[in-house]
């Protein structure tokens, strides 16, 4: 491919690791490799971006709006004036999926979502993709022209410096108006590792019982160094807020142990946790299918496991 | 204020999914439930009218056949009417090619105040319709959305982010996408049920809609499946029985580790 744009996102105070993930895998497939931001510390990021290979990163103003239109509209005026990509790339991300979806629309192409590789193959261009809870692999062609658009999901590459440059920046008009106003952000505190990032992560699921008994998957998370996750079903009874979910609706995780606690291992949730190294489950009930993908499977209640696993722990 | 609700009836995800080899679309010929995603939309339009002392619940989906199993369930819940875009020709239609067809079923709706979509569908997952929609319908949409109030011709949202939330707000109309848990849908009661068998269903074509049939289905996706492979799969280890000594097990597995 002669040209592949990747949508730039920013994490803390530098891109985020999807944005890397992307910006390497693009410089594998060959050509120059551009990037679209719309954020803060815009010669910071272009500079991180520049050690990954991305010779020209394009900045535009959303005007206090969300992603969505202004960052489309801009990649729509660069490629009706002619500067064509190959290939459009995105996060399976928030703010990724905005951009994507209204670039389709504006260019009337199809979109490939939730991907984990990309080839070009036969003179097509070839995404990847996971269904069934990962059960089955999925690979489809564009059939039409360029540019194509598709998104991947974190974790599917790894980031890798190299091609070093110095990315140009270079501001572009957002010819859309923004019609939505961002008003306040709001970061949540969080102690300990993120979740998508921990080496270790102990999720907890409807085997629980109740939302007070989270706590002790909030312990074991911090004896341990890891992070603490959920399944959907707990995130949706409200006990924990979705930035906690695992799974096909929440993070990808791939530490070096996964405890699964309470956790039957639903398709949707397995998706999200199944390339993790090493996987322990808990759940009382022997014919559950998180049991098929565990390493080390307890069939016990884990109202008793977790406590005295606690014990153990805070003994050393 | 008048609500539309963008839901899907699928097949019942209790049940393991299938491809059908001749065309590799996924096998929807079971009985199709009302996508679980779908019912906190639902639950939230219908406590917005509720709350706004006026309007309908309109309901918008889309089917290859007159399947209507899953709306009955969200017109039970309460939502006072549908309109069900039902034609062969949709079979094998992708996002884009849906997003048209349900923007131009919205557009039969009148007087549409707010469209609210789940984020994806919980089995093709794309997640990008109801942004696709927005963009057809030229509107403001908000995705994410873990609170939604509505007040002087403005919706006010928490919309979930990477690092916590953000308060986003947009003139009405406009188009929400809503995360599971924004509320607790109810169940609907046994009247619910009784009256939804009578409400109306407004069943219509693609060229009902003034859309051309090469834009939906297979013709309109412009992509094709050029493999379906199972995955590698993972072997299971060792199971075992607790017996008060599970813990230990887990604690010599994480020594072997060496991550304590």
């Amino acid at each position: 491919m002669d040209k592949i744009w990747i949508h730039a996102e920013i994490g803390g105070d530098k891109p985020s690791s999807i944005t890397l993930e992307l910006a390497t895998k693009a410089r594998s497939l060959g050509g120059t490799v551009e990037a679209f931001y719309a954020g803060d510390n815009a010669e910071a990021v272009a500079q991180e971006l520049g050690q990954y290979g991305v010779s020209k990163v394009y900045t535009v103003d959303t005007g206090g709006s969300l992603q969505g239109p202004a960052v489309a509209s801009a990649m729509a005026a660069q490629i009706e004036a002619g500067n064509t990509p190959d290939l459009v790339m995105f996060g399976s991300t928030y703010d990724g999926r905005d951009v994507l979806a209204r670039l389709s629309v504006k260019l009337d192409h199809p979109v490939l979502t939730n991907n984990i590789d990309v080839v070009e193959e036969g003179g097509e261009v070839r995404c990847t993709t996971q269904i069934f809870g990962g059960q089955t692999i999925v690979t489809t062609a564009f059939k039409c022209p360029a540019p194509h658009l598709a998104n991947f999901r974190p974790k599917s590459f790894a980031a890798e410096p190299g091609g070093a440059t110095t990315a140009e920046v270079v501001a572009v008009e957002a010819p859309e108006a923004a019609k939505v106003r961002v008003i306040e952000r709001h970061v949540e505190e969080r102690s300990g590792p993120i979740l998508d990032e921990a080496a270790i992560v102990v999720s907890g699921g409807r085997g629980l019982g109740s939302a007070d008994k989270y706590e002790m998957i909030e312990q074991l998370a911090k004896a341990l160094k890891g992070a603490p996750g959920a399944s959907r079903a707990i995130v949706d009874a409200g006990w924990v807020p979705y930035s906690y979910q695992v799974g096909q609706t929440g993070k990808v995780v791939k530490p070096n142990v996964y405890i699964a606690a309470g956790i039957s291992g639903a398709t949707q949730h397995m998706v999200g946790m199944k390339g993790s190294k090493n996987i322990i489950a808990i759940n009382k009930d022997p014919e559950a299918p998180i049991f098929g993908i565990a390493d080390l499977g307890i069939v016990g209640d884990v109202h008793k496991v977790l406590p005295a696993l606690l014990e153990a722990l805070q003994g050393r | 204020m008048n609500v539309v609700v963008c839901v899907k009836q699928i097949p019942d995800p209790a049940t393991p999914g299938e491809l059908d080899p001749s065309t590799n679309f996924l096998k929807r010929d079971g009985k199709l439930i009302l996508d679980e995603s779908d019912a906190y939309g639902v639950e939230m339009a219908l406590q917005l009218a509720d709350k706004a002392g006026g309007g309908e619940v309109t309901l918008v989906s889309m089917a290859p056949n007159s399947e209507m199993s899953g709306l009955r369930t969200a017109l039970a819940m309460g939502a006072a009417k549908a309109v069900l875009v039902s034609d062969p020709a949709l079979a094998g239609s992708d996002a884009l090619g849906t997003a048209k067809v349900l923007a131009a079923a919205i557009k039969r709706v009148e007087g549409a105040d707010l469209i609210i979509a789940a984020t994806e569908a919980s089995d093709g997952y794309t997640g990008t319709v109801p942004e696709q929609v927005a963009a057809l319908l030229d509107l403001p949409s908000i995705t994410f959305a873990k609170k939604i109030e509505v007040a002087d011709g403005k919706v006010k949202i928490e919309r979930q982010t990477e690092a916590g939330y953000d308060e986003v707000e947009a003139d009405l109309p406009a188009l929400v996408t809503v995360t599971a848990g924004v509320v607790e849908p109810r169940y609907p009661s046994f009247k619910g049920i009784m009256a939804a068998k009578s409400k109306p269903v407004d069943e219509v074509t693609v060229a009902d809609l003034g859309i051309d049939a090469g834009q939906v289905g297979i013709a309109g996706a412009r992509q094709e499946i050029t493999s379906v492979t199972p995955a590698e799969e993972r072997e299971a280890g060792e199971v075992i029985e607790d017996d008060g000594t599970g813990h230990e097990k887990i604690v010599a597995f994480l020594e072997k580790l060496k991550v304590i």
